[in-house]
């Protein structure tokens, strides 16, 4: 099992910083799975964790311009291990104007995620500083726990609007209520809710539309105006909002009626998927 | 259209209804009095009102004019009902407390009167967020007959003077001590605390102060802790205005600016508390220092 890889582009590395901060905010601890062509954050669905799961994925050749990866065997070339998110954005934030990032996996006295950082200062010496992140290797018989979650076939799919004045709304509704109540329909129409004894704050985004329906799962005779509502635990819906530091490239949201909303963001060439069941 | 479920009441049927470019102009003002959860509300033709009270013995009125709103009309007055400060507050600034530049949240908000809830629409953006607050029975505010004929002591400042004396105020002081002389030291905040005691005095010249009216020496304490929530309200002004009467009621009155930058004494928030009378003796930690009350 080994694995090895360099980042030199400064626009690369501020990429993946950002990515890694990201992740930080959405989870405490979660998986890293490397393969040949790909990375993944992966929060696995627990009881823990409030049932909430998420699923990022980077392609390893838009980030680092060397990658060497060799899996637990041949048919299974690939490794998953588990590693505190905040270790690693901590560990990223030194690598702000760095010269160059080295990531490998090493075995000091326990396995580690080594973090190496090249950084340039004013007198044309280099100066490198080195995050040993620790890390648990996830055996083979656990893997399975750990794949892509299917996304299932939603009643209404719409696209996000402005997460910042999402975010706004709901850091004011969380105030009033812990149950938000996220409704939308095929008008393009998406609302934000709560109602408690002493207010009802309803927020109406309009014209967002919707993505054409990809899936021939998606019922076809709903009526347009007609809403699919999921009521969420809304600090689980703050913490995926406080997490997204800048607007995606595409922002999708699919709703199941009363069992989960499902987020599905674009950055650039990361993808991100979001899971928050509903709540009973 | 989604925004209205059931067919909306007539423009008739609302005995209070208001309309304002920038929610900011109300939010800060009543950010500035909300130093309790619960607020009344008058409104009558020429504004509304909104009254916070405390311990019987404070009270801060904030006074929103009638010309603040682009559109504002009530129908028999006066309107009264009691309100959530604390979920008001939450749902005015519901697109964010510090908008990005350019882009003002319109507010629009209705009452229809005794029983119904108080509704708010809020726009910014193309985005729409509606409010309905329930209100609540109005109670009985103070009235405290502060009027100006019996005022005997008058200062205006400029805000910043007083600024920095009120958030450095000596919180394990009980109280406060204010001076109003026409004579040496003209205006002193004195604190009693744990430390030893402190005053502080402005000069009658000062370019601080605007106006200077004492016609008699005034030595009056007030609790501290109720003089403190003040610092709130003195924080967004740029005038204050300090009044004393015959029975040592000290008034303080803020004038606020507004957001567009009307700059007049439009906005007032009004401050009326109680002296207290101390008769207790009190030691302060140097052991030095005895005092007594008036």
């Amino acid at each position: 099992m080994k694995f090895r890889a360099k980042i030199v582009d400064a626009a690369c590395l501020n990429h993946f910083t950002r990515v890694s901060c990201m992740v930080a905010k959405l989870a405490r601890a979660c998986t890293l799975r490397i393969r040949p062509h790909k990375l993944n954050f992966i929060l696995p669905d627990t009881a823990a964790g409030g049932g909430v799961s998420m699923w990022c994925e980077l392609p390893q050749e838009n980030f680092f311009s060397e990658f060497q990866m060799e899996g637990v065997s041949q048919e299974n070339n690939e490794i998953y291990v588990e590693l505190t998110t905040e270790n690693l954005s901590r560990a990223l934030r030194t690598a702000q104007n760095a010269r160059a990032l080295k990531v490998k996996l090493t075995n000091r006295h326990f396995p580690c995620l080594t973090v190496s950082i090249e950084l340039v200062s004013v007198s044309s010496s280099s100066r490198m500083v080195t995050h040993d992140i620790p890390i648990k290797v996830i055996p083979r018989k656990l893997w399975k726990n750990l794949q892509e979650p299917t996304v299932p076939d939603c009643d209404v799919s719409i696209y996000l609007p402005v997460l910042k004045t999402m975010k706004s709304v709901v850091e004011k509704m969380k105030n009033i209520s812990n149950h938000l109540i996220i409704e939308a329909n095929l008008n393009g129409d998406l609302n934000l809710k709560i109602e408690s004894e002493l207010v009802c704050v309803t927020t109406h985004f309009k014209d967002l539309g919707n993505p054409p329906s990809a899936s021939e799962g998606v019922s076809q005779d709903r009526s347009p105006a007609e809403m699919a509502e999921v009521h969420v635990d809304i600090r689980k819906f703050l913490q995926f909002l406080a997490g997204q530091q800048v607007n995606p490239t595409k922002g999708v949201c699919n709703v199941v009626s009363h069992k989960m909303v499902h987020f599905d963001l674009l950055h650039e060439d990361v993808s991100l998927q979001y899971f928050i069941p509903a709540l009973s | 259209m989604p925004l209205i479920a059931q067919p909306a009441p007539a423009e008739s049927d609302y005995s209070l209804v208001a309309c304002l470019d920038n929610v900011r102009n109300l939010s800060t003002v009543l950010k500035a009095i909300h130093f309790r959860e619960h607020a009344t509300c008058f409104a009558t033709k020429n504004g509304i009102k909104v009254t916070v009270e405390n311990a019987k013995c404070v009270q801060a009125n904030a006074f929103i004019q009638a010309a603040i709103f682009q559109e504002f009309k009530v129908q028999e007055e006066p309107v009264t009902f009691r309100i959530n400060l604390t979920v008001l507050l939450d749902c005015l600034s519901i697109f964010g407390s510090n908008p990005m530049p350019g882009n003002l949240t319109a507010l629009r908000m209705c009452y229809q009167g005794y029983g119904y809830p108080l509704m708010l629409f809020l726009e910014e953006g193309g985005v729409v967020t509606v409010c309905k607050i329930n209100t609540q029975e109005p109670e009985e505010t103070l009235d405290f007959d502060f009027c100006s004929t019996n005022v005997i002591n008058k200062i205006i400042l400029q805000s910043e003077g007083l600024r920095e004396a009120f958030s450095e105020l000596d919180m394990t002081s009980e109280i406060l001590q204010i001076t109003m002389s026409p004579d040496k030291p003209y205006f002193r905040l004195s604190t009693f605390g744990n430390a030893g005691s402190s005053h502080l005095d402005y000069p009658k010249d000062s370019d601080l102060m605007e106006s200077f009216n004492c016609n008699q020496t005034q030595v009056n304490r007030y609790k501290i802790s109720l003089l403190k929530p003040s610092t709130k309200a003195l924080v967004l002004s740029c005038k204050v205005s300090i009044r004393t009467d015959n029975r040592g009621f000290l008034s303080l009155q803020y004038m606020i600016r507004n957001e567009d930058g009307q700059d007049f004494w439009l906005l007032l928030v009004d401050w009326i508390r109680q002296s207290h009378l101390w008769n207790i003796m009190k030691f302060a930690l140097n052991g030095l220092f005895l005092e007594s009350g008036e």
